[in-house]
């Protein structure tokens, strides 16, 4: 059967909703979609979120998680979209979406490329507070929930 | 003749920009020879063995072993902040 990826770096605010729609759309046949949205998280002092990334590595760097993903489960469907540049906290920072005949392959995909993304993709995030601009680097938990799938 | 450098994440801080060209006299720069052109304080920084290198878009597996040639563009990649 044919594999349907939909891989993406979006610099501009975007609807989860209507990828998923159209992405499910686009899996004719499926017994589950499983979806995971993040977004930049409110009410702790942080009033931006910037998101960089290099050209020649990230988004190959995410269709090599892709190609991972495809590999390890049994799957007819992966979307990966994830937003760079400047947002605010309520805004959707990525969606992973997976569709498979079962759905423990389309859960267990969402959760293999959300914690690869975490901790290991070529993103630099910064974090506007009152004083001022802060680097972030991925928290221990993020390193051990990657470590969870072996590599 | 010329190579570009890019910075990313903290290191454009420090840099004070995003990416520069370094002209390159002699066609040619190493390891040892980069260090020597971005200044002190970014050379301390890169040095660190968390800093990765990608030459033309790979990453090199040791950053020490860069040879790289007019027209290149090296990256500089601190530790990823991930997704």
């Amino acid at each position: 059967m044919p594999q349907m990826r939909d891989i993406r770096l979006l610099g501009e605010p975007f609807l989860p909703g209507a990828l998923i729609g159209q992405f499910t759309q686009a899996n004719p046949g499926l017994g589950g979609v499983c979806t995971f949205v993040g977004e930049v998280r409110g009410g702790i002092g942080v009033e931006a979120l910037e998101l960089s990334h290099y050209e020649p590595l990230t988004l190959p760097g995410m269709n090599a998680l892709a190609d991972r993903a495809f590999a390890r489960f049994d799957l007819m469907g992966l979307l990966m979209v994830h937003r760079i540049g400047m947002m605010v906290p309520g805004e959707p920072i990525v969606c992973v979406s997976a569709a498979a005949a079962h759905r423990r392959d389309a859960i267990d995909a969402v959760d293999f490329c959300m914690d690869h993304l975490k901790s290991a993709a070529w993103f630099w995030k910064r974090e506007k507070r009152r004083d001022g601009w802060h680097w972030i680097e991925p928290r221990t938990e993020d390193h051990a929930d990657r470590a969870r799938w072996g590599n | 003749m010329t190579i570009r450098v890019v910075f990313l994440g903290r290191l454009a801080d420090i840099a004070g920009t995003d990416a520069v060209e370094l002209a390159l006299p002699e066609g040619q720069i190493d390891w040892d020879g980069l260090l020597g052109m971005i200044g002190a304080q970014m050379a301390e920084v890169v040095h660190a063995e968390t800093v990765k290198l990608a030459l033309n878009g790979a990453v090199l597996p040791d950053k020490a072993a860069l040879v790289a040639s007019a027209g290149d563009e090296i990256a500089l990649l601190p530790p990823v902040s991930g997704g």
